[in-house]
């Protein structure tokens, strides 16, 4: 089912009852999430994310806008009425009931027509169970299992009605690294198996990447862009984004475009086709630089750290003492300073220059 | 050894009071209640024996009073504990004079009982240029009015287990407030996405969650019921034999000073066998709550 | 799901929810009315004269002739402001030594280190679970052959001590970490100024409520007085209501009985109201009633 948000907004009163301003949470959402798709919600803690996860399932209400599903308007329906399944950060299992009779409870909600039997609801359990590899747990307590474990339950409960929707708030957050990758891979395979439309909130990007179908990226309540993950990468439309995504993070240098070229303090370090002369940064990302003897940009170079499969280079430019600038090489390369200094050249496409002053993406010509 | 001697001093106090008003008399409680036919004056007496309970247990005044505690007992405990229950719940719902509510539910925690005991008495007496109140409403709406602080037995017990109830509230309402408030709401916020009703979001969360503070609720309120007494005397007077509502513990402290008083083998003997029901009592609640109470 | 019933989900739930709403107010509103409906009646018919009270055989619900003829009477016909005296000082004089006997004994049991420690704690601990009921009567006969009847040292002494406080007080001095103590040690604090000058200004807000409760409860005490005193130059509020009550003032005077209850009860409202949060969060944490 196809989420639509047509100028959605959302304001909380300030906390602190001295200051008269609202907070802005979710700023004129306009955008559609689409049928059967995994959506990642993503940005930073305080960005908006979570309200926007509320009003999705109903538990806020939008100051502004409209919300469908489909072409139904269900802005002001309550969200018993809504039929979404959501998992919590904590998961909300009920302490005081087994494994079985949490994920049980949804279905015992259930009146006039669509009463289930006992059975029927035994054989839901079991088949949510089955989905999230728990039948051998059903008869624990939340406390006597993992995060891990728990959070298969959570989900369980959570798809055992069959939603419409499926929306998770920070489903990783409370699981060790680990068990984080396995999980997040387990709710992608859930994910593809049902085809529920799903979303999921997060503050991490790495996990948004590697499961979304879609990612979409807020900041301070503001939509900055929406896109399949890799092409969210490749192209970012603000430097936000750009150096929101990305482990390491993007290396960002003041510059400035003079003549069709790019420069880093004097040195032209590419062209730029097609853009006017003005004051910009230079986003190149880690895996953008390649140890040249002859390449322009000349940085001090500081430390190797050996990954295995490749290698960081740490350096630092003289413009930019104190900011360091992390380069990511295959390990079979060489690096070898020259009185201290190592040299880069840059790969055109894995650099990314924005306006100094709106901070808005520069296209140039390839 | 210094040390030893600091701590000694510091405990001293609280010792010593406790070794005189606390230990000795426990250990006499159980003397007097054996020894037959005490002599205040003489401080003597005949023999040692069960007479004693013998005396209370047929006591008519005793089994009176056994039968009224009972009936506080069994009335106002769940009915207070429902009703403070409701209420907290009613009350975790609301934002607007939440506060308001909470400050005056609270109120008669704080007043001398035996100063409003004779404002509800006045509220529900019959005198002769008055009917009270309470009596004035009943016949407005067609009832017939009836003497409730001298009046019929079931007259005198309603507003005795009314007055009890008035009294327990605030603490209960106090203590289950507080439970609701510990729930985490996103509990609830779970419950209301699965479309849960109301009642079975009371019924299946809520309740199990707090349960030991019901429970907790509940075992101090029959501790509390089996022991009252100053309650009676604010509604009913000091005799309280002569107006039938007698308690186990107004029993107690008549047969030790008072228009019968001067026995303390019979009040000893009678302190014993309320101990002996509470504690029995309690022993049942507990094991009970082993199989109905949640804790986390 | 389609639009009508969409349309017909969100009526239903605001229908409820405003019913709800109502019932909840409704409901709690009249519990309020209950609890505060006698506060109203007390101080009404204090206000009222004699003469008028007893004239009305439908009582009114308002006065437009309030007087203070009761509230004169109640201090002149009765030694009301005798009784309210002993209650003041009873209950000053009991609180206090309560206080010093509490701090000590938790003191000791929470910081300092002595052979049978733990069997004197367990004894103290076993000893919360007696009630009042079954040692008053041997405290009786002890006052009594003391000759202490009709004494403010026969009302105060059996109070001055309670098992639950101390308790309440170690476990709360117990949280102050070690090593507050280890450093005062190694400065050369004796431990008495330890006490005075670190543990006692951290416990402050449980000192404070033990205080409260401890007042609340002295101010309402009536049993034990009853039990001691008969003369009336040594009845507390509660026992000279009850003479109140049974001799009156000479003849049934019930505005006059009232505003002795006015007055007897205002002190501790006034207190409940000034104290508010600090007196629930005390009793939600160690108060029973009676």
């Amino acid at each position: 089912m196809k989420i639509v948000f047509e100028h959605l907004t959302k304001r909380f009163p300030n906390r602190n009852r001295k200051i008269k301003d609202e907070v802005v949470a979710v700023s004129d959402f306009n955008f559609t999430i689409p049928d059967g798709k995994l959506v990642g919600l993503l940005g930073p803690s305080g960005c908006g994310k979570s309200t926007a996860l509320n009003l999705i399932c109903g538990l806020e209400k939008p100051t502004e806008g409209r919300i469908y599903f489909e072409d139904l308007d269900v802005t002001d329906l309550e969200p018993e009425n809504r039929g979404v399944g959501l998992v919590f950060q904590n998961y909300a299992l009920y302490p005081h009931l087994t494994v079985r009779q949490n994920i049980r409870f949804p279905l015992e909600n259930l009146r006039g027509d669509k009463k289930l039997s006992k059975e029927e609801m035994e054989e839901k359990v079991q088949a949510a169970a089955r989905l999230v590899q728990i039948e051998a747990l059903l008869d624990r307590k939340p406390n006597e299992m993992s995060g891990g474990q728990q959070q298969r339950v959570a989900i369980a409960r959570a798809l055992v009605k069959v939603p419409k929707v499926l929306l998770l708030d920070e489903p990783l957050s409370n699981l060790d690294a680990r068990l984080r990758l396995k999980t997040r891979e387990e709710i992608k395979h859930i994910q593809v198996k049902t085809g529920i439309t799903t979303v999921f909130v997060t503050h991490d990007q790495e996990e948004a990447m590697s499961i979304s179908d879609i990612i979409v990226v807020m900041k301070d309540g503001v939509l900055q862009q929406m896109g399949k993950p890799q092409e969210v990468y490749d192209e970012p439309e603000n430097l936000f984004v750009a150096m929101f995504l990305g482990t390491p993070q993007i290396n960002v240098f003041e510059g400035a475009i003079k003549g069709e070229k790019v420069y880093i303090g004097d040195e032209a370090v590419m062209d730029a086709k097609g853009a006017g002369d003005r004051d910009v940064f230079v986003a190149v990302r880690p895996e953008g630089f390649i140890v040249d003897p002859d390449g322009p940009l000349s940085c001090t170079f500081i430390n190797r750290e050996v990954m295995g499969r490749d290698t960081s280079v740490i350096a630092s430019h003289k413009l930019f003492e104190g900011e360091n600038i992390r380069a990511i090489i295959p390990s079979e390369e060489d690096v070898t300073p020259v009185d201290g200094i190592v040299r880069f050249s840059l790969k055109p496409f894995k650099v990314k220059l924005f306006d100094r002053i709106s901070e808005e993406r520069i296209r140039i010509k390839s | 050894m210094k040390k030893n001697l600091t701590a000694w001093l510091c405990l001293l106090p609280a010792l010593a009071f406790l070794l005189v008003f606390m230990v000795y008399p426990l250990v006499d409680v159980f003397i007097y209640s054996f020894e037959e036919g005490y002599n205040f004056a003489s401080q003597s007496y005949f023999g040692v024996g069960l007479y004693n309970y013998n005396y209370v247990l047929h006591d008519p005044y005793f089994i009176q009073a056994l039968k009224n505690t009972f009936i506080i007992v069994i009335i106002t405990v769940p009915l207070s504990t429902g009703i403070a229950l409701l209420i907290s719940l009613e009350l975790s719902k609301i934002r607007h004079i939440r506060n308001f509510f909470q400050t005056v539910y609270f109120l008669p925690y704080v007043t001398n009982t035996l100063a409003v005991g004779l404002v509800f008495m006045i509220l529900f007496k019959k005198t002769p240029y008055s009917d009270g109140l309470v009596n004035i409403l009943i016949q407005f709406f067609g009832g017939k009015g009836v003497d409730f602080i001298d009046g019929p037995y079931w007259a005198k017990m309603f507003v005795m287990c009314f007055y009890t109830i008035w009294i327990v509230m605030p603490f209960k309402i106090l203590i289950l407030t507080s439970a609701l408030a510990s729930v985490n709401p996103m509990y609830y916020k779970a419950a209301k996405v699965d479309n849960t009703s109301p009642f079975r979001i009371f019924y299946k969360i809520t309740l199990p969650m707090i349960s030991p503070m019901v429970f907790y609720l509940v075992i101090t309120g029959f501790i509390g019921a089996f022991k009252a007494y100053s309650d009676e005397v604010a509604l009913f007077g000091t005799d309280l034999n002569a107006a039938g509502m007698n308690t186990i513990v107004g029993y107690v402290y008549d047969m030790l000073y008072g228009n019968s008083g001067g026995y303390p083998s019979f009040a000893s003997a009678a302190a014993l066998i309320l101990f002996a029901i509470v504690f029995t009592i309690t022993t049942i609640n507990l094991m009970v709550s082993r199989k109905t109470v949640f804790y986390n | 799901m389609d639009k009508t019933q969409v349309k017909k989900l969100e009526k239903e739930s605001r229908i409820k929810e405003t019913a709800r709403t109502v019932l909840r107010y409704f409901f709690l509103a009249l519990w309020a009315l209950l609890v505060l409906f006698p506060f109203y009646w007390m101080i009404l018919t204090s206000v009222k004269s004699y003469g008028s009270y007893n004239s009305e055989y439908i009582p009114k619900f308002y006065t437009l002739s309030p007087t203070t003829a009761n509230y004169i009477q109640a201090f002149t016909a009765v030694p009301l402001a005798r009784y309210f005296l002993n209650t003041l000082i009873f209950t000053v004089v009991t609180t206090g030594l309560m206080m010093i006997v509490v701090i000590f004994a938790a003191f000791a049991f929470a910081r300092l280190d002595f052979k049978g420690k733990d069997i004197v704690f367990s004894m103290f601990l076993s000893l919360m679970m007696i009630p009042n009921e079954l040692v008053i009567i041997t405290n009786f006969v002890t006052i009594t052959n003391l000759d202490l009847r009709n004494t403010y040292l026969g009302l105060i002494l059996p109070s001055v001590t309670s098992v639950f406080y101390i308790y309440l007080l170690k476990e709360n001095f117990e949280l102050i970490p070690e090593e507050l103590y280890k450093a005062a040690k190694v400065d050369g604090t004796s431990d008495m100024r330890y006490l005075f000058r670190v543990m006692i200004p951290i416990s402050r807000p449980t000192l404070v409520t033990i205080v409260i409760l401890k007042v609340i409860e002295c101010w309402n005490s009536y049993v034990w007085p009853r039990l001691i005193t008969d003369d009336k130059n040594y009845f507390l509020v509660s026992n000279g209501i009850q003479e109140i009550r049974e001799n009156g003032f000479g003849r049934e005077n019930v505005p006059a009985m009232m505003a002795a209850v006015v007055v007897i009860s205002l002190p501790l409202v006034v207190l409940f109201l000034i104290f508010k949060r600090k007196i629930m969060e005390g009793v939600a944490r160690g108060g029973t009633k009676g």
